[in-house]
């Protein structure tokens, strides 16, 4: 199948640029372009202008899409191109390319799915929730972060999710702690029979061993800086481990975002293989 | 009053002197989504070496001002697998192709010519002896004219006359142009200039180098005037040699420069990176341009800014 056979470049509107808290919600025209996003797919936005010193586009996750033609992002206005871009008003215009990257799976038979995001890597979980529902399965969400401020939970969000548990380290919102602690509790009280995570790779790495222990599938949505985000680059590699047991570099921008969690060889990230 | 595009480079021609930059394209496939690959003058592939090979851990990239650094450590394939499913297909888009080839020793590079030698599609060779993410410095042949000569001439006694041979040369010597002339000396047909710049980035928060490779190779636009000097240095040094450009290209006039300087054709690297379409714009914005300043062809523009009167 051809690499990223949906993806195009286009000039994208700003259709809106709300501040949620310490994130931005940023909504994109993208047109009939909807229809091929999947939920786990994400966007690569050139930033910075014209005359910018910021040659690299910079990849987002896609939170949802709506059927009028646009599509949703969670942005984190940290580094000098997320920044611009959540200074980007109504109106103005992005170069974007997108739907890259691999996609979260949907079980063919119902079952129950536990939904685990840390920080705004919960963004793209909630538009996978509505898909998950939609199609006929149970949904459980466990979010988790260092402190209330950096939890992101939309209330339109929660209605896919019939359980939707919070845990922040300080204690400051949901129970106290990690959103990994009690994984093994929520597995076995719903019977959970795969888990889709998104969030930094320690948290990945974490539910990958309990989902291992539980004996249960793992798609996570991983991240690693790239440059180019269309397979061209090479810098974005995860160690994985294929069929016939051997460990490669894969590019996280074509052979994920979304991976195996149970073929990432998490102990070699950053290791010479 | 049509542009003649048309360029050589080392005896081959190509019908636009516009061409991916090896290890910026990887083997086409992912580009081709965006534009069809036969309309550009070449696709010059990845650095193939003989073995697969997982290169460098990461982090692999730091972006700096107008500019990156990449650490990748020619991963690869291997030749084998490379020949069995990437060479064909690019044939099959009717892709002129240009293999870029890299060694750890002058041996390396002669299994490998052995191997490419006679494959249908093959336009040119380039012998990549400057790639900056190899383990040892030692290994970057074009850093001492001696090994630089060892290696082409032991690729051209295996290719012999049936491939132009491009040598890829680093513009981190003193003297650039006598490793040109070395090269040339021993067999290559032209050059191609240039390749990354060797760098550094410390991370402030871990206060260490922030590359798993702790070096670099410095790309974009940030040495687009190093990629202009050398060309112009080698050029008057060489002025019958034909140059294969590269350096923080973006635009077509930024590829104007390179020619001008006295490259014959020009490599999109990096910024297609940040812009998938960059090469068949830049074709695009170059051919336009060369209308505009009144040139009936592309050969009347290279080199242009050594003319005399």
């Amino acid at each position: 199948m051809p690499i990223n056979r949906h993806a195009l470049q286009l000039l994208a509107p700003v259709v809106s640029n709300r501040r949620l808290g310490i994130y931005h919600q940023i909504v994109l025209e993208v047109g009939d372009l909807v229809r091929t996003i999947k939920p786990g797919n994400f966007i690569a936005i050139s930033v910075g202008g014209e005359n910018s010193k910021l040659i690299l586009r910079r990849a987002f996750a896609i939170s949802r899409v709506h059927d009028r033609g646009t599509l949703e992002l969670i942005v984190s206005p940290m580094g000098s191109g997320s920044k611009w871009l959540c200074a980007q008003p109504e109106g103005a215009t992005l170069d974007v390319v997108t739907p890259l990257g691999t996609a979260f799976g949907i079980p063919t038979e119902s079952v129950t799915a536990l939904l685990v995001g840390g920080g705004y890597g919960s963004a793209p979980l909630f538009g996978l929730a509505d898909v998950l529902k939609d199609r006929g399965h149970r949904v459980i969400m466990a979010l988790g972060a260092s402190t209330a401020g950096k939890i992101y939970a939309p209330i339109e969000g929660r209605r896919s999710a019939t359980l939707l548990k919070i845990y922040t380290e300080d204690g400051s919102a949901g129970d106290t702690g990690r959103v990994t602690d009690s994984l093994l509790e929520l597995i076995e009280e719903f019977d959970v029979r795969v888990i889709y995570s998104c969030g930094p790779m320690a948290m990945l790495e974490a539910i990958s061993t309990i989902a291992n222990q539980a004996d249960i599938a793992h798609q996570c949505a991983v991240e690693e800086s790239m440059a180019c985000g269309i397979g061209i680059c090479m810098t974005c590699v995860i160690p994985v481990k294929n069929a016939q047991g051997e460990i490669k570099n894969l590019r996280s921008c074509i052979d994920g975002p979304v991976m195996d969690g149970e073929a990432v060889q998490w102990q070699l990230v950053g290791e010479q293989l | 009053m049509t542009l003649d595009f048309g360029t050589t480079l080392g005896g081959a021609w190509f019908p636009s002197p516009i061409f991916t930059a090896s290890g910026c394209a990887s083997s086409g496939k992912e580009l081709s989504q965006f534009f069809p690959l036969r309309e550009i003058g070449a696709v010059v592939t990845k650095s193939i070496m003989l073995k697969p090979r997982a290169g460098r851990p990461t982090p692999r990239m730091a972006e700096t001002p107008s500019g990156m650094l990449n650490s990748i450590g020619l991963q690869g394939p291997g030749i084998d697998a490379f020949l069995i499913e990437d060479i064909p297909w690019l044939a099959a888009q009717g892709a002129r192709i240009i293999v870029s080839i890299a060694g750890e020793t002058a041996e390396e590079y002669a299994v490998l010519s052995r191997k490419l030698r006679g494959v249908f599609g093959i336009s040119a060779l380039e012998v990549n002896i400057s790639c900056p993410n190899v383990e040892n410095r030692g290994l970057v042949f074009a850093c001492d004219p001696n090994s630089a000569s060892e290696v082409i001439k032991s690729v051209r006694s295996i290719i012999g006359g049936d491939l132009p041979i491009l040598a890829k040369l680093t513009p981190d010597v003193t003297n650039i142009a006598s490793i040109a002339s070395a090269v040339i000396n021993s067999g290559a047909d032209g050059l191609a200039l240039i390749n990354t710049v060797l760098g550094m980035v410390i991370n402030t928060e871990t206060m260490r180098p922030h590359l798993g490779g702790k070096t670099g190779g410095l790309s974009g636009p940030a040495i687009r005037p190093i990629a202009v000097r050398a060309i112009y240095q080698v050029r008057e040094a060489l002025p019958n040699v034909s140059i294969l450009g590269m350096g923080g290209v973006a635009t077509g006039k930024d590829a104007l420069e390179l020619i001008l300087a006295g490259a014959s054709g020009v490599s999109i690297g990096t910024a297609s990176f940040g812009d998938p379409s960059a090469v068949i714009r830049i074709q695009r914005e170059l051919h336009q341009l060369l209308q505009d300043k009144g040139f009936q062809s592309l050969k009347e523009a290279v080199g242009f800014a050594h003319r005399q009167e």
